[in-house]
């Protein structure tokens, strides 16, 4: 293998695993924010317990997307040295104004949140609360505005030729709201907040299914389950705005997605298939003209096809086509789980479903599937190119790397990251089974001290 | 206002991050090296929840630094971060490592888990202090680039004599600094041991400070061109060894804040000083002159810049206004209780 192929196994390592952490972040945010103000307003201790207890869990996701996002900043330089001459003066202003605004905001504030509550009025620490949600967001803001940028490029022009040409800037605002940016920051912070609902009703099933805060978890499920029925709802229209989206900036992406290798009338969707390479064919469940219909609201208008591109500039059509439909897959489990439970818990009758609460506890993990599942044919969808129709992936590779540096540094990571992996399950595991637990006990609770016991 | 304008003004913003990162970072580094020598398990996490409250913060400076030079000047961020790949690697093994290490300590009552972490901890610190130096070293030594920017060297180059010796004054002098900010977060018994421990600190830190200037003499004396044509410039020397005795004179009369600040300014007077040595320079190519990337060759365009610029001027006085606040919540002694690591 090349560096080359290796840089991207690397990249894509990378990205992924601190993907898991900053949507957790994101989501928990908002319901961080959601629980206090309720203990604000409410001025129910239970409320206060309950915030206490998504705080820490808070704080461990955060950690995760702290250590694992450090890598990023770096990772453009060491393996894309050619992409971060090209992109930088584009890229530039959307870093500092995450730098500035999101990440100085949140690690400031997140003191206050973790180590605040006695040192600090309830209404500075909600305030807090929300910078740290706030900061949370911001992040997300601009490093979806570059991605989309790097999908959609506009506002910019090139200067210089062959090696060293470069995107500059020409109108900042066409760089911040390209064609893409906000339909893909509403696809992306509604899956994020997917993920918070889902992750606080797999913590509140479990503690209905051990018959353990009882209390704690109906109020989780109460503000979580509703959220979660809404949000997966508006990431319907999300997702089809941004399919149309797709089709109208990057037809290869879309047609990779689907695997349409013919532009014909009558454009099929596949509802789960599997894609012939060699015949240029996709077998399985298909919905007649489903594509064209809801593309552009006719039926008989061709979606185009990827014979329109030639070869070589084919995105990688079976694993793009599968993680798009595993991401709509999961996302279709998630909605009638979330349905299901939605009846029972409106019927009252929730706690007897023994086999819905599992379903719940596990579901955690969905969200995660649908969000990594969509990133990679997000990604993916857009090779060869690096930086849509200028330049190639493999064109931005650091040339000086030699395969060896690269495997030595996989390794690095993959050993780190599933260290890493391996604690915040194992503390994650503790916190919850702790609980959110009384506060008089909490007080009381004197750490032990192992040297002089 | 005029390109070079801009360059030279994102330039300054660059130094003032990277003595800002030195100066909050350094001292989180700085109480990691001093770790191991603390004994039994309250004071360790006396230690530990000193930076408790502000490591992560403080880390986010040198992600904003990273990012600032990607912004400012895309060049020398990919020369850089390209050229120096293993040692930039190990670096983040070494920051991930040691910020687990400071979240999972104290998570479990295990001795063996506490003492492991506990090692990590300590040894990542120290390493991290090193070669933040090394890296400093081998940026005043220049670096074997081409043409394009891309690094032509081998691994072993980084480890030459100088960049060895700028490695050991960095640690050293995190290392005095770290114990600067204990001073300034103890209380007690802790803290009159500590006390002991600032005299051969600081003493280490003269001599390895003393040895990195007779070899810059030796190894890079074109760091002193400037001061020669400008010999006023050498009162910044002078201000580094003023510094260095008032932290001194002031710890010993019980000013443990004031002794932290004229450490902070000992660190800004260092950065002064290499910027005055390298000066147009960002990097400089060992091959050759004409590959140098300096302040004027390697920038993003007068637009960026004026953005970033804007950006900085709008958002630094708030970051400044709500990290001193913060501060201010977490300051005096460290005190454990549940919320503690």
């Amino acid at each position: 293998m090349d560096a080359l192929i290796l840089s991207r196994i690397q990249f894509a390592l990378n990205i992924a695993f601190h993907f898991i952490y900053p949507p957790l972040s994101i989501g928990i945010g908002v319901f961080l924010v959601i629980m206090e103000g309720l203990y604000l307003k409410t001025k129910d201790r239970k409320y206060q317990q309950l915030t206490k207890f998504w705080v820490k869990i808070f704080g461990l996701t955060f950690a995760l997307g702290v250590s694992t996002g450090l890598v990023q900043v770096f990772a453009f330089g060491t393996n894309w040295a050619r992409y971060s001459r090209f992109v930088g003066d584009v890229f530039g202003s959307a870093l500092a104004f995450e730098g500035i605004f999101a990440f100085f905001l949140e690690a400031g504030f997140l003191g206050v949140l973790l180590f605040g509550w006695n040192k600090v009025k309830p209404s500075v620490h909600f305030l807090s609360t929300i910078c740290v949600c706030l900061g949370a967001h911001f992040s997300a803001v601009w490093i979806i505005v570059v991605n989309s940028w790097m999908q959609t490029p506009a506002g910019y022009k090139i200067i210089g030729e062959g090696e060293n040409a470069r995107a500059v800037v020409t109108d900042i605002w066409q760089v911040i709201f390209n064609p893409s940016s906000v339909d893909r920051l509403v696809h992306v912070l509604i899956a994020c907040w997917t993920a918070g609902a889902f992750f606080v009703l797999s913590v509140a099933a479990y503690y209905l299914l051990k018959k353990k805060h009882e209390e704690m978890a109906h109020k989780m499920v109460k503000i979580a389950l509703p959220f979660a029925f809404v949000v997966l709802i508006m990431q319907l229209f999300s997702g089809d705005s941004s399919a149309k989206l797709v089709a109208k900036y990057q037809p290869a992406k879309l047609a990779a997605f689907e695997g349409v290798f013919e532009t014909k009338p009558y454009t099929p969707i596949s509802v789960a298939g599997w894609v012939d390479m060699e015949n240029e064919k996709v077998y399985g469940l298909k919905i007649p003209a489903g594509l064209s219909l809801l593309t552009y609201h006719n039926p008989k208008t061709p979606v185009t096809g990827l014979d329109k591109f030639p070869k070589e500039e084919w995105p990688n059509v079976r694993v793009v086509f599968q993680t798009y439909h595993i991401m709509i897959a999961v996302w279709g489990l998630m909605f009638l789980i979330s349905l299901i439970a939605m009846f029972y818990f409106w019927k009252g009758k929730l706690q007897e479903k023994r086999w819905l609460l599992w379903a719940m506890v596990f579901s955690v993990v969905l969200p995660q599937i649908a969000m990594q599942a969509g990133w990679f044919s997000a990604e993916m969808g857009r090779q060869p190119w690096v930086v849509y129709n200028l330049l190639k992936t493999a064109s931005g590779v650091t040339k000086s790397l030699a395969p060896v540096q690269v495997i030595s540094s996989i390794t690095m990571f993959l050993f780190i990251y599933i260290l890493l992996f391996a604690l915040f399950i194992f503390l994650l595991d503790r916190k919850i089974k702790h609980g959110p637990v009384d506060d008089d006990e909490e007080e009381a609770r004197v750490y032990s001290d192992p040297y002089h016991t | 206002m005029e390109l070079s304008t801009y360059q030279i003004l994102w330039y300054l913003v660059i130094g003032f991050l990277i003595t800002g990162y030195t100066i909050l970072d350094g001292f989180d580094l700085g109480v990691g090296s001093l770790h191991l020598l603390a004994k039994g398990d309250t004071n360790r996490r006396v230690f530990l929840n000193a930076i408790g409250p502000v490591w992560d913060g403080n880390e986010v400076w040198l992600v904003v630094l990273i990012g600032a030079t990607f912004a400012g000047f895309p060049n020398v961020y990919a020369t850089v971060l390209s050229g120096f790949y293993n040692l930039i690697m190990l670096f983040i093994f070494a920051l991930m490592f040691r910020a687990a290490a400071i979240e999972f300590r104290s998570k479990r009552e295990s001795k063996t888990w506490r003492k492991t972490w506990d090692i990590v901890f300590a040894v990542m610190s120290m390493y991290l202090a090193f070669s933040y130096g090394l890296v400093l070293g081998n940026f005043v030594q220049g670096i074997p680039f081409n043409a394009e920017g891309e690094y032509v060297g081998t691994f072993a180059r980084f480890f030459t004599p100088y960049p060895l010796i700028v490695g050991l004054t960095s640690f050293s002098l995190l290392f005095m600094h770290g114990c600067i900010y204990l001073l300034m977060k103890t209380e007690g018994e802790i803290h009159d041991w500590l006390r002991r421990w600032l005299k051969p600190s600081i003493c280490f830190f003269i001599f390895s400070y003393v040895l990195l200037t007779v070899s810059t003499l030796y190894y890079a004396p074109a760091m002193m061109d400037r001061m020669k044509e400008f010999p006023v410039l050498f009162v910044f020397p002078v201000i580094t060894f003023i510094c260095v005795f008032m932290i001194y004179y002031q710890s010993t009369h019980d000013r443990d804040g004031w002794a932290f600040v004229f450490s902070s300014l000992s660190i800004t007077s260092l950065f002064i000083l290499f910027g005055l040595g390298t000066f147009p320079n960002l990097v400089h190519s060992s091959l050759d002159p004409n590959f140098n990337l300096t302040v004027y060759n390697s920038s993003s365009t007068a637009k960026t810049l004026g953005i970033l610029l804007t950006i900085v001027l709008i958002g630094v006085p708030m970051v400044l206004a709500y990290g001193y606040w913060i501060y201010y919540i977490f300051r005096g002694k460290v005190k454990l209780d549940h919320t503690s690591y």
